[in-house]
């Protein structure tokens, strides 16, 4: 069968299950369009090429399959770059074409030409530039099995205009068979039997779960794993959701953020069993005291994440769900009555911390910011996928919002990127049709990609944005009150929006509280109004985040409230 | 913790753009890159890239890892504390008056260099052999003037079994 480029593109993109297309066309991609209006994709219309990537991204967080991204050439695959890279350090499976001038004029510094591949090359697992329609058929089939494999990420193939109008005989492409490529899967049986002694000499074990157990699904692995060893549990930002945020063993966030008892968890524990997580700055604070009295485990399919911030006892190669599976079952060769009793004392000790000094805030006359999202908490049941911008808003997001799954916590962990929430919540609400999606935002981060409102009212797509609007850029000003004398330099918005009027500009409903007494009723209007809403909450101006351990400090040293 | 050298002998696919991959890794997480060089193998598709570099236990352990996980790197072997051949080639030019030439001539034999190209003024020396070979040529020739040099960087590859010592 003889096809074009632009309509091999769409066979393949049908051969990987693709149902949905996040895009912006433009001059190089015209004939890839045009093969669109064939095919029965839902292809939704950013506003925003990055809002198209971040979207890609909460597509794939919400179905666990891999999003897909299509822009054109030059501005319209630079607009990209922020979402790849936030997909590269969170591990997110998304395939990004991007349209590319012909051949011929590579190098010449044509119209809307940039070497996106140049540009990409360390934010992405791997990406391509097709130099022969021949190509297309495997380039794109691999794409797609380096995204979702392995350590998944981002993928990216440039497309070049006269590679997409070429024709080809059209066959598709067997097994993907890449002798570069072979991730471990299946880790060593004996490090996994040495974890096994370990815990069975341990005192005051503890799990460390991160966005792997997410992205690998191995929630109800580590739940029993956990509940059968009677080991305590915290997780990373990316880590919410692997374990059941309302079990007795859930310890909270630990990090910068994170709970008392998780921090102080971590320095006194013998054991730290950790378990898809890369031990990043924002979670270990200074290394040198970080569980200074512990043998370290690891568990990670990417060899390059282990003992690459801290020095590990046991490293583990492996996919996080199969080596639970496995420990699971050493588990149950082993003695485990009276673990109970044997663990008493050590959970004493941690609910003793977390009655002394629990995650808290003061009460005022003003909303403060923690008590919407627990208010919202308890109105979703813990049911809804929060999305989240960030600074304060996700911190606070993260720590009153109880997460029970994977796929329902979507953040930028690792890049930390403002304006990620919107079109992330569009993305899983079109992956997740049925579900609530909030969006919990600042003032400030909604600012940057609030013209996705328009394509969430353009599809019909219901998202509600909670802004925690304090009129500052909260947690920047967080930091300059705390280390550089209230010395607000730039973090104070002298000119904000009005966020209803602006969401009723875009055709959607917008609702303000101002007074606490009002939380409920808007959070409540909001999330039963049909629709995308913006919900602007007015919240106490300086709160902030606490727990708070400063840069570089050790984990135990936490400011509290 | 005391920074190591180490010899690298990395195989991948001989594609365009997979020896910027490997550079941008190196500085983009920082790594030194001492001397690199790269030509095809016998297979085609194949080219061999040997690299010299250096850095903490912990860092060399992150960069033969991060070696390995990128897609177009088929193998990589650090070939420190193993048998291998290891050569060098430098090219020298320098300035040779009528006094000296004996001299330059002289010490190129010694080091079993070749002289490859010869003016009135300067002989261009070729040299090959391992990097402290070259820099004991190269210490010898520096009274004489040293116009310009070239060197490959090293390249390598590890012996069969038993036939050789072991290189530091």
């Amino acid at each position: 069968m003889k096809l074009k480029g632009a309509q091999i593109l769409m066979k393949m993109l049908q051969e990987e299950g693709v149902d949905a297309i996040f895009g912006y066309p433009g001059g190089a991609v015209l004939d890839i369009y045009d093969a669109l209006m064939d095919t029965d994709f839902k292809h939704i219309l950013v506003r925003h090429e990055q809002g198209a990537v971040h979207a890609a991204d909460g597509y794939a967080r919400a179905s666990g399959r891999v999003g897909v991204c299509l822009v054109t050439s030059g501005p319209g695959a630079t607009n990209t770059v922020t979402g790849i890279a936030s997909a590269y350090l969170d591990s997110i499976p998304i395939v990004i074409f991007t349209g590319q001038v012909p051949t011929h004029l590579i190098g010449n510094d044509a119209f809307q030409e940039v070497d996106i591949v140049g540009i990409t090359r360390p934010c992405t697992k791997h990406n391509y530039l097709v130099k022969d329609v021949k190509d297309l058929a495997r380039i794109v089939k691999e794409a797609f099995h380096l995204a979702r494999s392995g350590r998944p990420g981002p993928v990216l193939v440039d497309l070049p205009k006269d590679i997409i109008n070429a024709t080809t005989t059209f066959k598709v492409p067997g097994e993907v068979r890449m002798r570069t490529y072979n991730p471990t899967y299946k880790p060593n049986i004996r490090q996994l039997q040495k974890i096994i002694d370990l815990i069975a000499k341990a005192k005051k074990p503890v799990i460390f779960s991160g966005g792997g157990v997410n992205l690998s699904k191995a929630h109800e692995e580590l739940t029993k794993f956990a509940r059968n060893a009677q080991i305590p549990v915290t997780g990373s930002l990316m880590g919410l959701g692997g374990f059941p945020g309302t079990d007795n063993l859930w310890l909270g966030m630990l990090g910068m953020h994170g709970t008392f008892r998780a921090n102080m968890a971590i320095t006194e524990c013998d054991l730290l069993i950790g378990i898809g997580v890369r031990f990043d700055d924002r979670v270990t604070g200074k290394t040198d005291e970080f569980a200074p009295n512990a043998k370290i485990v690891q568990i990670d399919i990417d060899p390059t994440s282990i003992q690459k911030n801290v020095p590990v006892s046991v490293p583990v190669v492996g996919d996080c769900r199969i080596s639970l599976s496995m420990l699971n079952d050493l588990l149950e060769k082993i003695d485990l009555s009276g673990i109970e009793e044997k663990r008493k004392q050590w959970l004493d000790q941690i609910t003793e911390w977390k009655n002394t000094t629990p995650l808290a805030y003061k009460q005022g006359d003003t909303i403060k910011p923690q008590y919407v999202i627990e208010t919202l908490y308890e109105l979703t049941g813990g049911e809804a996928i929060i999305t989240t911008e960030v600074g304060q808003n996700q911190m606070w997001a993260a720590q009153y919002y109880h997460f029970t799954e994977p796929g329902h916590f979507i953040t930028s962990g690792g890049l930390g990127v403002m304006g990620f929430g919107l079109p992330a919540a569009i993305g899983a609400q079109v992956a997740a049709p049925g579900r609530t999606v909030v969006d919990i935002a600042g003032d400030g981060s909604i600012q940057m990609n609030i013209q996705e409102l328009a394509t969430a009212v353009q599809y019909g797509l219901p998202v509600k944005v909670a802004i925690l609007n304090n009129g500052f850029l909260g947690m920047v000003r967080q930091w300059q009150e705390l280390f550089y004398q209230r010395r607000y330099s730039s973090t104070k918005f002298e000119h904000t929006p009005d966020f209803v009027k602006l969401a009723e500009a875009y055709g959607a409903t917008g609702l303000r509280a101002t007074k606490p007494s009002e939380v409920k009723k808007v959070l409540k209007k909001g999330l039963e109004t049909k629709g995308p809403v913006i919900m602007d909450f007015v919240v106490e101006q300086e709160e902030s985040v606490y727990p708070m351990v400063p840069a570089g400090a050790p984990i135990k040293k936490m400011l509290l409230v | 913790m005391e920074e190591q050298r180490h010899l690298l002998s990395i195989l991948v696919d001989n594609e365009p753009g997979v020896l910027s991959r490997i550079t941008g890794l190196f500085s983009g997480r920082g790594y030194n890159i001492d001397s690199l060089s790269v030509a095809e193998t016998v297979e085609p598709h194949v080219s061999r890239i040997t690299m010299v570099t250096h850095g903490s236990p912990g860092i060399l352990e992150q960069i033969n890892k991060q070696l390995n996980k990128l897609i177009n790197v088929i193998k990589v072997t650090d070939l420190t504390g193993t048998h291998y051949v290891l050569r060098e080639m430098a090219l020298i030019k320098v300035n040779a008056k009528t006094e000296h030439r004996a001299e330059i001539l002289r010490i190129t034999d010694i080091f079993r260099g070749q002289i490859v190209d010869v003016g009135t003024d300067h002989f261009t020396v070729k040299v090959t052999g391992d990097p402290e070979k070259i820099s004991a040529v190269l210490n010898l020739l520096k009274p004489m003037g040293i116009r310009e040099i070239a060197r490959t960087g090293c390249i390598a590859l590890p012996r069969e079994n038993g036939n050789s010592n072991k290189n530091a």
